[in-house]
């Protein structure tokens, strides 16, 4: 198995599953990319080689107990944060988990991200730390790098739990060039029966496109464009009025490049139903991203590593000026 | 001057096992299994009937267990709240009607 | 991955790819008998290069897989195999949720599993692999499967790492069933056993599990028996599972279930000929 095209056609179509060959390379495919959780419930219910099912029947396990410790994650966050009276969005898998989103059928959850108004930093910075949360790391640069140009507080960690959170109080780092505007998206949020909040449905795609982007290498990047098809397929009950609505955000975030993009690599990969006003005509560069998500093999290795180099310096310099970037590998190399 | 109401969750999302007098508590929310020694799962048990301060707990389970003095039970179910609640089993609500604190 | 081996330990089947050939020489002849997994394979182990030009210069094997520790120290190419066996274990470790597992050795005799769990160097590895030469079923010595839905042990009989030095214990020991002699590990000098043939023929036969015992081995101790609580047994186990947490209420069910109904012992010998009398004393109580 050269790549993941077998992965994307199976969660794309269950019903394909006759003609998989090679059970053992697609299910290492898809745990190396996050995605065997998602993959499981797409196929539960069918008829499938003996133990197949068996081995998919553990993945569900996997995602249910992932989910049930990302919620209590964020219902601990809430009791220590509650009385501060401050909006607490939750965001990523948590948040679909939360809203009971079909994102988070199967999905893995990693850390606890939640987004604070800016000026609410410090008081929840206390609070987090008078619960039991603790500072991850301990170097000054890194320190000063995440308070002046991350768009979030150092990572934190619960002292007893051990689980991460990552608390922001915008979606991209300062320093990139688009900027959502942060206090749009708390004002827009939508509160949960629990007290915490999620964003906006237009919001979530714009921040599920701007993180599949910008924030990172693009690694994982199969797992978000799932989410992102996941989620398209749940708004897209808002009809008309949510396509507006997603119109008008990805411009006022100065995201559309992303969203756009993120649109047309789902539709490409996943067939999922798009804006085509807001996805814009193909580029040519859609087909470098499509082949740098489907770089892996059946044994779970990463392949084609000159296009991974290309994205991971690409991604750097999407959230650092150039000057910046050049000091902070130069500091991390001498290290 | 009443204390602080604790509320848990239902009994039917913990499982627990007696170990020789101890209990092995299972709570499902958290995935989390506490091992727990008496008064703790019976203060548990206590609030299935609905939120209450220590007082009103105490007097819960005067019914069910003999209680040396009212004030020393009282101050001892205090302590065990507050390690309760440290564990995540039960949590502080206000009194003011809904269960929810302000978001 | 230039070399592949796939091999079936009880409910186990494991996809192993290797960049050098040596490695997995290496588990075909330890693991010669085993069966072949037919059909799906459980997990995967890859034994790569840390950097692709380590793969001739000075070779270096980082252990990878379906489930993978970041930070893994690499191994010497010499000591593949052991990389292997690390690769399989971290796979068990991290990815099992079928079965409850217990970091602990496994025997039985007469349809009655005995467990013996307890921290490395317990010698739990030594004196299961001699139980197993003594007319007992070996189940395993690394981890032991247990059955939340059914309460059953199931084997999984891997080949028995062993230090050098105990295997003067076994005494006549059929040498095809040893693998290299592989010196410098961070275990000292290890050969590994594999399991007898009956052990390995019997793989797919769960057992009732109907004694826990703690081992402790130490040169100055006195032969000793006592019984354990219930609360330290349930504890002791959920700390030698790497799985407990994962399963969540399947586990917490699986692991009430065994301490209730399962006498717990400790157990203190000073040499592996008294810890074999010891269990098997408590064989016929």
């Amino acid at each position: 198995m050269r790549d993941l095209r077998a992965l994307v056609r199976l969660l794309r179509d269950p019903a394909a599953a006759p003609k998989v060959r090679d059970w053992t390379s697609l299910l290492s495919a898809a745990r190396a990319e996050s995605l065997a959780g998602s993959l499981a419930f797409r196929l539960k219910g069918l008829d499938l080689p003996e133990g197949v099912a068996e081995r998919l029947e553990d993945a569900r396990r996997s995602a249910e107990q992932g989910r049930r410790e990302a919620l209590w994650e964020a219902e601990m966050a809430r009791r220590a944060l509650a009385p501060l009276g401050v909006p607490i969005v939750l965001l990523k898998g948590t948040a679909y988990a939360a809203a009971g989103l079909s994102a988070a059928v199967g999905r893995s959850i990693g850390d606890l991200d939640i987004l604070v108004p800016r000026d609410a930093l410090p008081r929840v910075e206390q609070a987090l730390l008078a619960a039991g949360w603790e500072w991850v790391k301990e170097d000054a640069y890194d320190d000063l790098y995440y308070r002046r140009w991350m768009h979030e507080l150092p990572p934190l960690i619960h002292r007893e739990r051990d689980r991460m959170i990552d608390v922001h109080h915008t979606i991209l780092p300062l320093t990139a060039r688009p900027t959502p505007d942060a206090e749009a998206l708390v004002s827009a949020s939508v509160p949960l029966e629990n007290g915490l909040r999620i964003l906006h449905p237009a919001d979530m795609i714009v921040h599920c496109a701007a993180h599949l982007f910008a924030d990172g290498d693009l690694a994982g990047g199969l797992r978000n464009l799932w989410d992102m098809d996941r989620l398209l397929s749940d708004f897209s009950v808002g009809g008309y009025e949510f396509t507006v609505e997603l119109r008008e955000r990805s411009w006022e975030h100065d995201l559309i490049p992303a969203v756009a993009r993120a649109l047309r690599l789902a539709r490409a990969l996943f067939g999922t139903e798009v804006d085509t006003v807001l996805a814009g005509r193909p580029r040519l560069s859609d087909r470098l991203f499509i082949r740098r998500l489907l770089a892996r093999d059946g044994w779970g290795r990463e392949r084609r590593p000159a296009l991974r180099l290309a994205f991971y310096v690409r991604s750097h310099w999407l959230r650092m000026p150039p000057a910046m970037l050049a000091r902070h590998l130069w500091t991390k190399a001498r290290r | 001057m009443a204390g602080p109401l604790y509320a848990a969750d239902p009994p039917g999302s913990v499982a627990s096992a007696d170990l020789e007098g101890l209990t092995a508590l299972f709570h499902a929310r958290s995935g989390t299994t506490h091992i727990l020694a008496p008064p703790a799962p019976q203060i548990l048990r206590a609030l299935a009937a609905g939120p209450a301060d220590a007082g009103e707990i105490a007097a819960r389970l005067a019914d069910a267990f003999d209680l040396a003095g009212e004030e020393d039970a009282e101050a001892a179910i205090s302590a065990r709240l507050a390690e309760l609640e440290a564990a995540g089993l039960v949590w502080r609500q206000s009194r003011s009607g809904s269960g929810q604190p302000p978001g | 991955m230039n070399h592949r081996f796939e091999l079936r330990v009880g409910p186990v089947a494991f996809r192993i790819g290797s960049a050098w050939r040596g490695p997995v020489e290496a588990l075909r002849r330890l693991y010669a008998g085993y069966p072949e997994p037919k059909g799906i394979c459980d997990f995967t182990v890859r034994l790569e290069p840390e950097r692709p030009w380590r793969r001739a210069l000075r070779p270096s094997i980082a252990i990878r897989g379906d489930f993978m520790l970041p930070g893994a120290a690499p191994l010497s190419l010499a000591h593949g195999l052991l990389a292997a066996e690390m690769g399989m274990n971290l796979q068990m470790a991290l990815g099992q949720r079928r079965f409850l597992l217990l970091h602990a050795a496994a025997v039985e005799r007469d349809g009655k599993a005995v467990l013996l769990t307890g921290h490395s160097g317990a010698g739990k590895s030594t004196l299961s692999a001699l139980l197993g030469e003594r007319g007992w079923r070996f189940l395993g010595d690394e981890f032991a499967l247990l059955d939340p839905e059914s309460g059953l042990l199931h084997p999984f009989p891997r080949a028995v790492s062993l230090k050098n030095e105990s295997l003067a214990v076994f005494g006549e020991v059929d040498g095809a069933r040893l693998g290299p002699v592989m010196a410098g590990t961070p275990k000292g000098t290890i050969r590994h056993l594999r399991p007898s043939p009956d052990a390995i023929a019997r793989m797919d036969v769960p057992a009732r599990p109907a004694l826990i015992l703690f081992p402790r081995f130490g040169r100055d101790l006195a032969p000793d028996s006592r019984p354990v609580g219930a609360a330290e047994v349930f504890v002791r186990l959920t700390q030698a599972s790497t799985n407990y947490v994962a399963l969540g209420r399947r586990g917490f069910d699986a692991l009430s279930r065994l301490v209730s109904s399962v006498p717990a012992r400790a157990l203190d010998y000073s040499a592996s000929e008294e810890g074999v009398r010891l269990v098997e004393d408590h064989r016929s109580k």
